[in-house]
């Protein structure tokens, strides 16, 4: 998993496509573009990259319907979710569908490079968005109104530690930086976000995705 | 005109317009009765085919006199009913020799080149009359005297259809399409069950009272004749009935294209007046990196909170709630020191005198970020929990050492910690020379007021 990873790019923007690859350089490696939904399954399923960087939004159904398309055939596939758009409903559905992550456009170099390389190695990546996001979805009391208990009760839940280091992501911290402020090592801290991750994926809890749709209302 | 085969020499010229020249038969400017002087759009007088029920002459008209088309609507309704039907041709007429807006030939034009559309329409015309001679000897007249004169109409309606321009053919097919559909005409591939049934079912209703109306001249009883008329009424709602429905969707479906097309005008009209204008300064400013990004921030807050939030640009907060006073903060400062500041808010309460003054003391310390430490993005993290509200302002600049600020230095001892502790708030700041600064605001909540979801940002 050392090294670069293998990347394909599923942008609907040309401009943006090629701003990343010029910028991400040597940092990985670059195995195509694509452009809509069907083309990038295609592309995916012929050069089976590590890590998917994928638009949330694609004329032909969006990026939830690649990683759906793509999951099954190729699990190990990683989808790192890319967006210009913050709307909640939108992320959630990407994370819900199986992204390992989200980051925002404005993502700099840098931190973009690190979130690939991260994905790759099979961590999660929460931008500080993504994070207030999740706060906010888990934050109701779980017995209100509503609310269909999950198989495991755990998943409806996020534990005094998980939140923590959600809150310290959505004030812009590293992953180093956190570890140092809780005095964890930065190993624990990826797998606080990966249990944080996975609850959001399985969690039937709050129906998050209806949550999203009603904080766009709002 | 390619491909069409070069007129005769008395035709050049001539035929390019039709008989009447560039204008057509009512193209020159018409003076009117004074009253109906200085009214209207002034142009020749054109077929409106943006709103048009039928061939769009009533709302050509209406445009031309300057009346509203309902009137003219009903005015030829009218007419028609009252002249007995004599007068209906003369719109067929009307919609052939009255050229379309924007279009130069009026159908009749292109119509006398079409030697298979006129044999048709003398046929169908032929085929009518045929079909009212034969009726004739059924019925005492009064029908057929109003249905002599749509020979004519049919006639021109078949002309029509052939020659008009394709955006109006297309119309007229969606208008007769559900009529083939329901197995009236062949080539559709789906006559399905039901259609066969409705078809045969008003067939039969139709034919039934057709009978009964021929007989009804040799019957004294008042009921029979009547009873005839329902009949047919009732195959022909049984007949037509879809395609009646159809129009009537069709009108729907069309205002709602208007409507939709409304909001694409309105969208690009704000695209124009936000994006394209930050654009257009961010290349006259391309020299200066610090004022582009400025620039690109300002407008991504802005097209966000109008895209996502739905508030117009510039709009006031109706009613202020603690997660937009953390977007003010941010939004203000942004704008006026040009440092990014990223503010994540999580739930969302209604604001009071306590929060007020957690939201001042944030402001304080967004400020001494943005104006003192240096760094090159601020974030802001806010909280509403149900017993507490936390707000943290964090940068990665400069830092400074607590200890040795000035007690004299207002900023921090008045503005944050003096502010929070009159209202029975904590401030607490974590700073060190090289490390950044980080203040962590709180303030408890009165039990009563409930946590509202809703606010990040």
């Amino acid at each position: 998993m050392s090294g670069t990873p293998r990347v394909v790019l599923v942008d609907d923007h040309g401009l943006f496509r090629s701003g990343v690859r010029s910028e991400l350089g040597r940092q990985v490696e670059v195995l195509g573009e694509a452009d809509d939904v069907q083309p990038a399954i295609d592309l995916i399923t012929s050069v089976q990259p590590e890590v998917v960087l994928l638009d949330v939004h694609l004329p032909g159904g969006g990026g939830q319907a690649v990683i759906e398309a793509i999951k099954p055939l190729f699990p190990s596939v990683r989808f790192l979710a890319l967006s210009a758009s913050d709307a909640p409903e939108d992320v959630i559905a990407v994370i819900r569908a199986g992204a390992r992550g989200y980051v925002t456009k404005t993502i700099s170099t840098a931190e973009l490079a690190d979130a690939i390389q991260r994905v790759a190695a099979g961590d999660a990546v929460f931008s500080h968005r993504l994070a207030g996001f999740v706060l906010d979805a888990f934050s109701a009391d779980p017995s209100s109104a509503g609310v269909k208990p999950s198989f495991d009760p755990e998943l409806d839940q996020l534990t005094s530690r998980e939140r923590e280091v959600l809150r310290l992501i959505a004030q812009g911290y590293t992953y180093k930086e956190i570890a140092r402020e809780l005095y964890i090592s930065v190993k624990t801290v990826e797998s606080h976000v990966s249990s944080v991750l996975r609850k959001l994926q399985l969690s039937s809890r709050h129906q998050l995705t209806r949550w999203a749709a009603e904080r766009r209302l709002a | 005109m390619d491909g069409m085969e070069d007129p005769a020499p008395w035709q050049r010229g001539r035929d390019q317009f039709g008989p009447w020249g560039p204008h057509g038969p009512f193209g020159r400017r018409h003076r009117g009765p004074f009253w109906l002087r200085h009214r209207g759009n002034g142009g020749p007088l054109r077929r409106d085919t943006a709103d048009r029920l039928a061939g769009g002459v009533a709302s050509g008209v209406a445009a031309w006199r300057g009346v509203n088309v309902t009137t003219v609507r009903i005015v030829f309704v009218l007419i028609a009913l009252v002249s007995g039907g004599f007068c209906v041709p003369f719109y067929v007429v009307g919609w052939l020799l009255i050229p379309a807006a924007g279009e130069d030939t009026n159908i009749g034009s292109r119509a006398r080149s079409d030697s298979a559309g006129i044999a048709l329409a003398a046929g169908l015309a032929t085929l009518l009359a045929l079909v009212l001679l034969v009726g004739g000897v059924f019925n005492d007249g009064w029908f057929a005297g109003w249905a002599w004169p749509q020979t004519v109409t049919v006639a021109g309606l078949a002309l029509i259809w052939r020659n008009a321009s394709p955006d109006e053919q297309a119309t007229l097919r969606r208008l007769v399409e559900p009529l083939s559909a329901a197995g009236v005409g062949p080539g559709r591939g789906r006559p399905g069950r039901r259609a066969v049934i409705r078809v045969t079912l008003a067939g039969a209703l139709v034919f039934a009272g057709a009978g009964w109306l021929a007989s009804a001249k040799e019957s004294l009883a008042l009921l029979r004749p009547l009873g005839g008329v329902v009949l047919v009424i009732a195959g022909i709602v049984l007949l037509l009935g879809p395609w009646w429905l159809r129009i009537a969707r069709d009108l729907v479906l069309e205002r709602q294209a208007k409507v939709r097309a409304e909001e694409r005008a309105d969208i690009s009209a704000r695209v124009h007046d936000s994006v394209l204008q930050t654009l257009a300064l961010i290349q006259r400013r391309a020299d200066d990196p610090q004022k582009v990004v400025w620039l690109a921030r300002m407008q991504e807050r802005e097209l966000r909170s109008w895209l996502f939030e739905g508030r117009a640009p510039g709009e006031a907060e109706a009613d202020m709630t603690f997660a937009a006073g953390v977007r003010q903060i941010q939004q203000d400062v942004e704008s006026r020191y040009g440092v990014p500041v990223e503010a994540v808010t999580v739930g969302d309460c209604e604001l009071d005198e306590n929060l007020n003054a957690l939201l001042a003391a944030a402001r304080e310390a967004t400020v001494n970020a943005a104006k003192w430490s240096g760094a090159g993005v601020i974030s802001l993290f806010a909280e509403v929990e149900p017993d507490s509200v936390s707000l943290v302002v964090r940068d990665r600049g400069k830092g400074f050492d607590p200890s040795s600020v000035p007690a004299d230095r207002k900023g921090l001892a008045e503005s944050v910690y003096g502010r929070m502790a009159r209202r029975g708030g904590t401030a607490d700041v974590v700073s060190a020379e090289g490390e950044g600064t980080k203040v962590t605001l709180r303030m408890a909540r009165p039990a009563a007021a409930p946590a509202r979801s809703g606010g990040a940002s």
